[in-house]
């Protein structure tokens, strides 16, 4: 028997650390080659960590949530033979390394029966949920649990009088009561459970991004309303007539192109503010960021050069990247470089929002719910479809009038879509 | 000819885990059919718990008399040297076997249970073949309950066959082997190697890991090892198999401090472990998620396909009958529509050895690893007046609790004949007791319970007898 240490590979390009999002392995599990470890995660994706050889688990780096350096030891194993290398670095799961570890996390695209997936060795995938401690069982007797279970009573609700905080029948019966008869003052259970979630994993890298983008940045938020009937009307017949193979098309697209024929009159909205520095990079390339919701949290990937896709070109880029995203198969590529930022809620839309900047962009655009309200033509009330545009700028390096100025742009166009595909 | 005939339950299996919940769906009045292709028991029933401890016993008590026919009795018993019919002891054995093979068919019959006999083979998740004697029958279910149970793992160069045994041949031996050689020194090689030892085999373990019972802490292990050695067991430690030789009568070894060693043998007793059976019925085309060799199920037992269950052995570690059982039953419930999970705080495991040895819950350093700050103490036997009585003072009680609050995390011992101390153990554990519960708790005098009694105290800071 030897030991041999697995130290955290370099997961990214460049980065010092990263966060441990999940153990697939416990000490004392015997584990096979090319068997996940763990999970770690960078920036926005979560690398799995294989084992180089059979062995077995001998100790941890941490617990979920850690920090890890890379090249810092990893896992180490009891492994046969002696003359095993001391240590070594793995490699990131690749893809065809196993079999096994690709279906346990990629149910989703497996589904959707994609047989080939994009050779990436990064690959987004949901956090899993922070693991409760063996002993967060709550303390009862197995009558109590039994009894407990039978009535739909999840004991983690009950605080125990027992020692120890044990859960007893007596317990249970008052927790019963409470419930069954509202002998209490209030007709519900009151609810005094105080669950602590540990923020980890796809959720911290959010909320790290949002405090940084949030206290950084003087916002100046701009809502104006766009009336999207003829854009509508386009749309529909686009949808109606489009040749077989084309994508259907939302609103999405058009206000794409409007943002790119707009930044072409304002280019110093699509840039990078290093503040650090001093310095704004305004980009040539209008790469935008579609802000995803995905079952792990909010995303952004990213439509690479939108100046140079037509219509249909960006809505097929949308509607892909959006599906990779939610199925976990996004690469890191595909999650980076956004230079301006477009936020949806989709249906639900609202009739306005704060949005915060995709940091360190100086610009992100938000669309509202479409509605039909009344429009005074000058002679009559009009049915119109409305939809409001929320957007938001670093006040530090954009002007109100600039804001509005650009946001006025994209409105013209959208209110009269020829504009959005006639130069000049 | 081939019949078609449709249930709302299938178990597939008719192990402790299978029959069990097979009694428990036709106690809760569900349509149910087990298949099994052998007698009703499984493993553990026909070549596993309920045979090795028949010879195990046997095994005792002839070496008890041996022992005195030698003047080694402290006790002061003499006696002529005893003689062993063994064909005797193996009929004796294969008639307990036999009658509990009968108690489960007349139980599984008076659940209302249809046994099918013969090899079932999965034609899609809903539907299984088995070749009966009378033909082809279909089985049509609503849920199926894989538990098809665990077999010996053999070594790659070391098949099964001739001298080489598993420990199913083991158990049906006619006559004494004169030279036995263990390969593997966990709980079923040691057991089993044991018992010949005391009947009068020349008995050599050879165990690839630095201490036999690799899997138990050393404090555990060592009072076992050294019995193993007043038996006149030869041990070899860190010990290598190269091969069988050529005319199959001798093993090849490497020993620790590597030398090539043959070992003669007339038996050589394979025991490195059990494997899944998984393959072979037809599993494989049914895509299960698999969780290394086993199948992978969550706590309700159920796989990742809708409808099918797995239980027992081939749904992992630890490959015992009492756990395949108490899922069994859970399984059945659930299937009745109860309400159900796995939330058992501890699954007591025992080595029958000699000294026997109970887990149950947390070993010390497996508390330390989850980040316990443990309280850790235990009593000997030898401060013990039962185990005084008994002449034998070897071994010891431990308990491990939490330092905190001194909820008890584990329990452990090690002594001859404290299997059955197992139920006051795991009863413990699954209660949440206390170390002052246990503290509380009188414990009878004179027995060897006492030295748990103690343990507590002790951890308490006021042991009386130590």
């Amino acid at each position: 028997m030897a030991e041999r240490v697995i130290r955290l590979p370099d997961v990214g390009e460049g980065i010092a650390e990263a966060e441990l999002v999940e153990w697939h392995v416990k000490v004392g599990d015997v584990v096979r080659e090319d068997a996940v470890l763990g999970a770690v995660m960078t920036d926005k994706a979560t690398v799995e960590i294989p084992s180089p050889t059979d062995g077995r688990v001998t100790w941890l780096a941490g617990s979920v949530g850690d920090v890890l350096a890379i090249g810092s030891d990893f896992v180490r194993l009891e492994v046969d033979g002696k003359s095993a290398p001391a240590a070594e670095a793995v490699k990131p799961a690749s893809p065809g390394a196993n079999a096994s570890a690709k279906k346990s996390h990629d149910a989703a695209s497996a589904a959707s029966g994609a047989a080939s997936e994009p050779p990436n060795a990064l690959r987004l995938q949901p956090s899993a949920a922070p693991r409760h401690h063996a002993d967060d069982r709550p303390l009862a007797a197995p009558a109590v649990r039994l009894r407990a279970r039978e009535a739909g009573v999840d004991l983690r609700q009950i605080r125990g009088t027992g020692p120890v905080g044990r859960i007893t029948h007596d317990d249970l019966d008052a927790h019963l009561a409470r419930g069954r008869t509202g002998t209490t003052a209030t007709p519900y259970p009151t609810q005094t459970a105080v669950t602590d979630i540990k923020i980890v994993g796809l959720r911290r890298k959010i909320a790290e991004k949002m405090s940084v983008a949030s206290s950084r940045i003087p916002h100046i938020t701009y809502v104006e309303e766009v009336d999207v009937t003829a854009l509508e009307d386009l749309r529909a017949k686009l949808n109606s007539q489009k040749q077989p193979g084309k994508p259907k098309l939302t609103t999405l697209p058009f206000l794409m192109r409007a943002m790119v024929r707009a930044i072409a009159e304002q280019p110093h909205l699509n840039a990078h503010f290093d503040d650090e520095a001093g310095i704004v990079h305004q980009h040539a390339g209008v790469h935008i960021g579609i802000a995803t919701q995905t079952p792990a949290g909010l995303v952004v990937p990213v439509v690479r050069h939108a100046e140079a896709r037509d219509l249909w070109n960006c809505a097929a880029e949308v509607a892909r990247l959006a599906e990779a995203a939610r199925s976990g198969s996004a690469t890191r590529d595909e999650l980076t470089g956004s230079t301006i930022t477009i936020t949806s809620l989709g249906a639900l839309g609202g009739l306005a929002t704060t949005p915060i900047i995709n940091h360190p962009e100086v610009a992100i655009v938000g669309v509202n719910r479409i509605t039909i309200r009344p429009h005074w033509d000058g002679a009559a009330f009009v049915p119109r479809q409305m939809m409001n545009l929320s957007s938001s700028f670093d006040h530090r390096v954009i002007d109100g009038f600039d804001a509005a100025q650009f946001v006025q742009r994209i409105k013209t166009r959208l209110e009269t879509p020829a504009m959005i595909f006639i130069d000049g | 000819m081939m019949t078609e005939i449709t249930c709302k339950l299938l178990v597939i299996g008719a192990g402790p885990g299978g029959y069990t919940c097979a009694i428990r769906a036709g106690q809760l009045g569900i349509d149910t059919i087990i298949v099994e292709a052998e007698k009703p028991g499984g493993t553990c029933l026909n070549v596993g718990c309920i045979p090795s401890k028949a010879l195990i016993h046997a095994a005792g008590e002839y070496e008890t008399i041996a022992r005195a026919s030698a003047g080694e009795s402290a006790l002061g018993i003499t006696t002529a040297k005893p003689s062993l019919d063994f064909a005797k002891t193996i009929a004796w054995k294969d008639n307990i076997v036999r009658r509990l093979n009968g108690g489960v068919a007349g139980l599984l019959r008076r659940a209302g249970v249809r046994p099918v006999t013969g090899y079932a083979r999965f034609r899609d998740g809903k539907t299984v073949e088995v070749e009966t004697q009378s033909g082809r029958q279909v089985i049509h279910a609503e849920k199926v309950v894989i538990a098809t149970g665990s077999e010996p793992a053999a070594l790659p160069f070391l098949p099964f066959g001739g001298r080489v045994i598993s420990s199913t041949e083991a158990l049906a031996l006619t006559e004494i082997p004169k030279k036995l050689v263990v390969v593997g020194g966990g709980y079923i090689g040691l057991e089993l190697g044991t018992a010949f030892a005391k009947i009068g085999t020349a008995v050599t373990v050879v165990e690839a890991a630095p201490r036999v019972l690799p899997q138990y802490d050393r404090d555990l292990s060592e009072p076992v090892a050294r019995r193993l050695t007043a038996l006149g067991v030869t041990v070899l430690t860190d010990a290598k198999v190269k091969a069988l030789a050529t005319d199959g009568t001798a093993l090849a070894v490497e020993t620790a401090d590597g030398e090539q060693a043959s070992l003669a043998a007339d038996k050589i007793l394979v025991t490195v472990g059990r494997r899944p059976v998984t393959s072979g019925f037809g599993l494989e085309q049914l895509d299960l998620d698999m969780d290394g060799p086993f199948i992978r199920v969550d706590d309700r037992c159920r796989t990742s396909m809708r409808g099918i269950c797995a239980i027992g052995d081939v749904t992992g570690e630890p490959m015992l009958a009492h756990r395949a059982m108490a899922q069994g039953e859970m399984v059945a419930e659930i299937v009745a529509g109860r309400r159900r999970a796995w939330d058992r705080i501890s699954i007591p495991a025992i080595c029958f050895t000699d000294p026997e040895i109970v887990t149950v819950g947390l070993s010390p350093s497996q508390a330390s690893n989850r980040g316990f700050d443990v309280k850790t103490d235990l009593f000997p036997f030898k401060a013990n007046g039962r185990a005084m009585t008994l002449d034998r003072e070897d071994g010891f009680i431990r308990t491990i609790a939490r330092a905190d609050n001194h909820l008890l995390l584990g329990i452990q011992g090690v002594g001859a004949g404290i299997a059955e101390l197992s139920a006051a153990f795991t009863l413990a554990l699954e209660m949440g007791a206390r170390l002052e519960d246990i503290a509380m708790t009188i414990h009878a005098h004179p027995t060897q319970s006492e030295a748990f009694h103690e343990a507590a105290l002790k951890s308490l800071g006021h042991a009386i007898h130590i």
